[in-house]
């Protein structure tokens, strides 16, 4: 019987592989999809903040795990031939882009009205107004929120094993059922996830005290 | 082209209703096991000696960067290993206990230092017992202080909950699975079970906020 060996290990590293690229694409896809929905929460509009709202609140109110299970089935029944790898990357894309966009709403939120105000009595349109005022300060306050989702996703992202999607936890699961030392390999596969969510938890720690020690 | 029929839906719908109450029922024991944990943990954060400290500070990093999914897994072969037998759902609540406990931790004592030493000073120099000083000026504040923080970790819990049909502990989304494997109709099965999860956290948000003006319905400063 084989035991955990230099192969195992290369094997969950090739999970891990996964695990980042998922998180990087639902991440970036999720954030381009997020900024909308944060200047749509905030534009004024009634239907789009209407909108927005129950996109944000549906997201933030069921389990993730039936977030991926609706999408992938859903795309499942739309009769193209898709890659399971669209579906799980167009789940936690939404997951993303909605609890991205609460972020970046309650930033937006958070820069004083004075200065839209004083941008507006300048002149500024509202397109110069968000992008050389009120974003740029937004995402400062945003940063720490914004990597401490970045830490929730990619712990997130080991539900795709359960569609079978062959992630770090999923490789894990194989590895354990040939080998039969579980503690041995989730131990293992814990350790990775840990080496990189930790390092980003510490960065968004620390911006928050920075963030906090600069509004005093 | 695919027809939708959520008819085996409504044919099971009793089924899973009662998904919905062992999902609340797991998810109510998980939480009562984190706030206990949370409680413990705050209060060895505070300790004087330096290991407590960091034994804590350890469980909650570990916990917090690492995936639920990998933590229940792990002690679904732990417990068995050390000798203890428990339930697929026993299993369960202490995973979510374990995993919420990390969470109330820091939360818990977040209300705790944010509590002014003054205003101890000022209870006691007014005459009052210490444990009323405790009671009064320390903990109700403490407690509103972290209330929101601490029922959205809550509700959070419950949702986390589905992830342990897993391990086949019993609640909704484990009883949503064999009904999908028993009609495969999984779109519309998983759709409608969304949106009982979704009713069950606009219900608890409901409760705790009823709960919260209840309790600290007194003026601020």
């Amino acid at each position: 019987m084989p035991t955990f060996g230099p192969d195992q290990l290369f094997f969950l590293l090739q999970g891990l592989k996964w695990t980042l690229l998922l998180s990087a694409i639902s991440f970036v896809g999720g954030g381009v999809i997020g900024l909308l929905v944060a200047v749509a929460r905030t534009s004024g509009i009634g239907v789009l903040q209407l909108v927005t709202r129950g996109y944000i609140a549906v997201f933030q109110g069921t389990p993730l795990l039936m977030q991926l299970f609706v999408i992938y089935y859903g795309v499942a029944l739309l009769n193209v031939a898709t890659d399971p790898w669209v579906a799980v990357s167009l789940a936690y894309t939404a997951h993303a882009s909605a609890f991205l966009g609460d972020i970046w709403r309650g930033a937006i939120q958070a820069v004083p009205r004075g200065q839209s105000e004083a941008a507006r009595a300048l002149g500024f349109g509202y397109l110069a107004r968000m992008r050389d005022i009120v974003l740029p300060q937004a995402l400062k306050i945003s940063l720490p929120a914004t990597i401490g989702f970045s830490v929730q996703l990619v712990k997130g992202t080991s539900l795709a094993a359960i569609v079978g999607f062959v992630e770090l936890a999923r490789a894990g699961q194989i590895i354990s059922n040939l080998i039969f030392q579980p503690l041995l390999v989730f131990g293992i596969v814990g350790l990775i996830y840990f080496a990189v969510c930790w390092p980003l938890s510490l960065l968004g720690d620390r911006m928050e005290r920075a963030l906090a020690a600069g509004a005093r | 082209m695919y027809r939708l029929d959520f008819s085996v839906v409504i044919e099971r719908f009793p089924e899973l209703l009662v998904g919905a109450a062992a999902t609340l029922g797991l998810a109510s024991a998980g939480i009562v096991l984190a706030l206990l944990i949370g409680i413990a943990g705050a209060a060895m954060r505070q300790s004087r000696h330096l290991l407590p400290r960091l034994i804590v500070r350890g469980f909650v990093e570990l916990i917090r960067n690492t995936p639920f999914l990998v933590q229940i897994f792990f002690l679904f072969f732990a417990l068995p290993f050390a000798g203890v037998r428990l339930s697929p759902t026993a299993t369960a609540i202490i995973a979510l206990g374990i995993n919420g406990g990390a969470y109330s931790i820091e939360i818990i004592r977040g209300g705790i230092e944010a509590i002014n030493r003054g205003q101890t000073e000022a209870g006691l120099s007014l005459g009052l017992s210490r444990v009323d000083v405790f009671r009064f000026i320390v903990l109700r504040p403490a407690l509103r202080a972290i209330y929101p923080a601490l029922t959205s970790q809550f509700i959070l819990l419950t949702l986390t909950s589905s992830v342990c049909a897993s391990i086949s502990a019993y609640e909704l989304t484990s009883v949503a699975q064999k009904v999908e494997s028993d009609t495969f109709r999984s779109f519309e099965v998983y759709f409608t079970i969304t949106a009982i999860y979704l009713a069950l956290s606009w219900l608890l948000m409901t409760l705790f906020g009823i709960i919260g003006r209840r309790a600290f319905a007194y003026p601020t400063a």
